[in-house]
């Protein structure tokens, strides 16, 4: 039997509204390229913002990478900040206004590679900030050279024939990394490739947030998402790769709460 | 009522930090400047004015907090040491880039590389000509006694919120590390954060409540936009050159020979003019106190007056470079300087001077 | 009046310190001073100098070539700074560990045996006062009511109960001291 399909104009109506676009993410197109998960984690956050109403306190900080005019998608005030010093730049903001909500937004590269130390230090202060990481194996931006989270054997145009760990070293699983730092008190692994990892992610940042309402220290979300153009693959392609390469070296799940 | 103390310089800009109201300071130690954070973590400014102070992991680390909390609109600084200045460069260029107001100290040791703990004057190019990337300038104050360590920090505040630019405080190992009677400043309060939100809620990250969103940025993909937010910060570098500008004349007027010299050379530059003047020389100096904007027209009203120039640095002649752009070959323009952490001595000064005025 | 003065010795000698209570001392009677100390690894125990200039105009270098009173404390400080002694002017060094004592015959030349009264004083701490004590009975550039508020000013107030002890060690450096050389 096939179900009863309800259009567009039906739902319009009845005068119910299933979904509307959260005033905290501005007009116009998000500059991802289709089928990237960035789009959907700027809508989750700037949910849980709205959500929780703390939208005139929230500034972010946007990092350098694909996600870099992060700023012009979210509504909220934000920052940009130089390649991987999002963290420094959110203690900087927190440490002067401890009451406002400070996020920073950031991917493999900016947050594993050269901003490894700022992101180690503010874990390990225990900033009261909440780090969004998104992490899709790739630098994106500038045109898929291998990140720090590249999987083994995974190919770039900066490991072309895959990537040989005894030359580049292993895929750093920093989330894992942090965890164990006694300033952070929340880490975890999403994903947003599939309706109920989205609405899974959207708890965790929310719950993120509330760490931070509540003065508990730094907590880490980190997000698989796909690059299905640095990966070279179409998005449905490259959601099953997802599935079946990243999450079985970076499983889902929360490693500490 | 100003209050009379013995400090080394280092410790005399600290607690004119605090005095001045500074909301934060983010640092990491390198000789010859650690006073600077070891005093501010000594007098708990948490608790006498709300400041805070962070030790950072690293001097990159230290110029991003600045960045975050000078773009929340607080009052916030920043001092190293010249290679931790070098590590800050990329921060200052997004700073001067997002026009953030901070203050940045640069206690001067000799290089390059790790170079040695010792006075410098040589980081006056990494100042002056740039340093960082892209086409920005850094108001540069030099201060000269431990009293102006101490009265820089204030006026380089309210210099880098007046123009919303970085302002950098230009001393050396030896001014930081030396004692002299200093008057502290009376202290002035901190903002509140609704004064903050108020005088730079229009531009800072303050919360977007009731207005349109603020963006911290240094990043403009279209060219054309670029090119426009280039030409509005050199009109505002136009503005601090006709504005700004500020030097020292000591025994100019009756001189038949000039030394340029700033901060410590300064200082072994005025003993030069009293053995000098002892001896029947008549000398005198033009002290820079802004290193940018230059002084050029006081320079400049000397030129082909005198018989000649020399700028004394503590370094291999960097300052020497203005000097002759602003005598414009009028006069005969010399450098005399030591490196490596050697400050020359009075003696050595006035030596090159009798020399170079047999030449003349 | 200007006296520029080095103190040169060891690291833990004092010689810092005692830089700072002449430079106080000179506050408390209303002069401008400066103390520029040598800094670095000799914090840690190698050679220590300070000059310091009390003087009733406006200090203009901090930085000297030449001074009016050199106080050495061990031969490497002699090798580099007796010749900086202007001609005159006042050498007044501890004999202690000097191989060669200074040979100058136009400068007054001092001797304290700082390190041996301290040792009779059973305090090696006040060393530095002694040697202070000896330099003031030669050159009496401050009284001793502005040593005395120099010292409250430059020590911890948890250490104010050690001034007279201080203020001993002055005295006997004061009674101590005697001529190699005087010109006058």
């Amino acid at each position: 039997m096939i179900a009863d399909v309800i259009t567009p104009e039906e739902i319009i109506k009845t005068g119910t509204i299933v979904f509307k676009k959260t005033e905290n993410i501005n007009e116009g197109a998000l500059s991802y390229c289709p089928g990237c998960g960035h789009g959907v984690v700027h809508r989750l956050i700037m949910e849980v913002v709205e959500e929780m109403g703390i939208t005139a306190d929230t500034i972010g900080v946007a990092p350098v990478g694909c996600s870099v005019l992060a700023y012009e998608f979210m509504n909220v005030d934000m920052q940009q900040a130089a390649h991987g010093r999002a963290p420094a730049v959110a203690t900087g903001i927190k440490r002067v206004f401890p009451n406002k909500f400070v996020f920073t937004y950031q991917g493999d590269g900016d947050l594993a590679a050269i901003g490894t130390a700022e992101t180690i230090h503010a874990c390990n202060r225990g900033e009261n900030i909440v780090i969004i990481f998104i992490n899709n194996g790739i630098y994106g931006m500038t045109g898929g050279q291998m990140a720090p989270t590249t999987l083994e054997g995974m190919k770039s145009s900066t490991s072309p024939y895959g990537r040989d760990v005894h030359n580049a070293g292993y895929p750093l699983k920093i989330t894992e990394m942090v965890a164990m730092l006694p300033g952070v008190c929340y880490a975890t692994r999403q994903a947003v490739h599939k309706p109920t990892l989205v609405n899974k992610t959207k708890r965790a940042i929310q719950k993120a947030f509330e760490n931070q309402r509540d003065n508990k220290g730094t907590s880490i979300v980190e997000v698989l998402s796909n690059c299905n153009s640095g990966w070279k693959m179409t998005p449905e392609q490259s959601n099953i790769w997802l599935e079946e390469n990243m999450m079985t070296y970076f499983p889902l799940g929360d490693i500490k709460k | 009522m100003e209050e009379l103390k013995l400090m080394k310089g280092n410790e005399a800009l600290a607690e004119a930090a605090i005095r001045a109201g500074a909301d934060a300071y983010f640092g990491y130690p390198i000789t010859p400047q650690s006073e600077v954070i070891e005093y501010l973590m000594v007098q708990r400014p948490e608790k006498r004015t709300g400041m805070v102070v962070l030790q950072a992991e690293s001097e990159v680390a230290a110029i991003n907090m600045v960045y975050g909390a000078a773009g929340a609109g607080k009052k916030v600084m920043t001092s190293s040491s010249s290679p931790g200045i070098s590590l800050k460069l990329e921060g200052i260029s997004y700073i001067a880039g997002a026009e953030l107001p901070c203050l940045i100290v640069n206690v001067m040791r000799g290089g390059p590389g790790l170079g040695t703990i010792q006075p410098s004057q040589a980081d006056y190019f990494q100042a002056v000509k740039g340093g960082g990337h892209g086409d920005y300038r850094l108001i540069v104050l030099a201060p000269s006694t431990v009293q102006e360590m101490a009265d820089f920090v204030d006026r380089g505040f309210e210099l880098a919120f007046k123009y919303r630019t970085p302002v950098m405080i230009l001393a050396d190992g030896a001014i930081g590390q030396m004692m002299e009677k200093v008057y502290l400043p009376d202290p002035k309060p901190r903002l509140t954060d609704e004064e903050v939100i108020e005088k730079h809620g229009s531009w800072a990250t303050t919360g977007r409540s009731g207005r349109k969103q603020n963006i911290i940025t240094s990043l403009n993909l279209k060219s054309e936009v670029q090119e426009h937010h280039n030409q509005d910060l050199q009109a505002k570098y136009k503005e601090i050159e006709a504005h700004e500008t500020d030097h020292e004349e000591i025994q100019c007027e009756d001189a038949e020979y000039l030394m340029v010299a700033f901060g410590t050379s300064a200082r072994i530059c005025q003993k030069v003019i009293q053995l000098g003047r002892e001896k029947g020389l008549k000398l005198g100096l033009i002290r820079p106190i802004t290193l940018w904007p230059y002084p050029t027209k006081a320079i400049e009203k000397y030129a082909g007056k005198v018989k000649g120039f020399m700028s004394v640095e503590m370094n291999a002649g960097q300052m020497v470079e203005d000097v002759r752009l602003a005598v414009n070959g009028k006069s005969p323009v010399v450098h005399f300087g030591r490196m490596g952490g050697m400050i020359a001595t009075p003696g050595e000064v006035l030596n090159a001077v009798e020399n170079h005025l047999k030449t003349l | 009046m200007t006296e520029e003065i080095i103190i040169a010795g060891f690291g833990g000698q004092g010689v810092l310190s005692m830089g700072k209570i002449l430079a106080y001392s000179g506050i408390m009677q209303g002069q401008e001073v400066s103390w520029m100390p040598s800094y670095g690894p000799e914090m840690r125990g190698g050679t220590a100098n300070v000059a310091v200039i009390l003087s009733d105009d406006r200090i203009n270098s901090p930085i000297l070539h030449e001074f009016d009173t050199a106080i050495i404390l061990n031969q490497q400080s002699m090798d580099k700074f007796e010749s900086t002694v202007k001609p005159g002017g006042l050498l007044l060094y501890d004999p202690n560990g000097i191989i060669h004592p200074p040979t100058r015959k136009d400068i007054n030349i001092a001797i304290i045996e700082g390190a041996k009264e301290a040792s009779e004083m059973n305090n090696r701490k006040v060393f530095n006062m002694i040697v202070m004590g000896a330099y003031l009975k030669l050159h009496p550039i401050v009284k001793m009511e502005n040593i005395h508020k120099g010292l409250e000013k430059s020590l911890p107030s948890r250490h104010h109960n050690m001034i007279p002890m201080n203020e001993d060690a002055i005295q006997v450096g004061m009674n101590k001291v005697k001529w190699q050389l005087n010109l006058n």
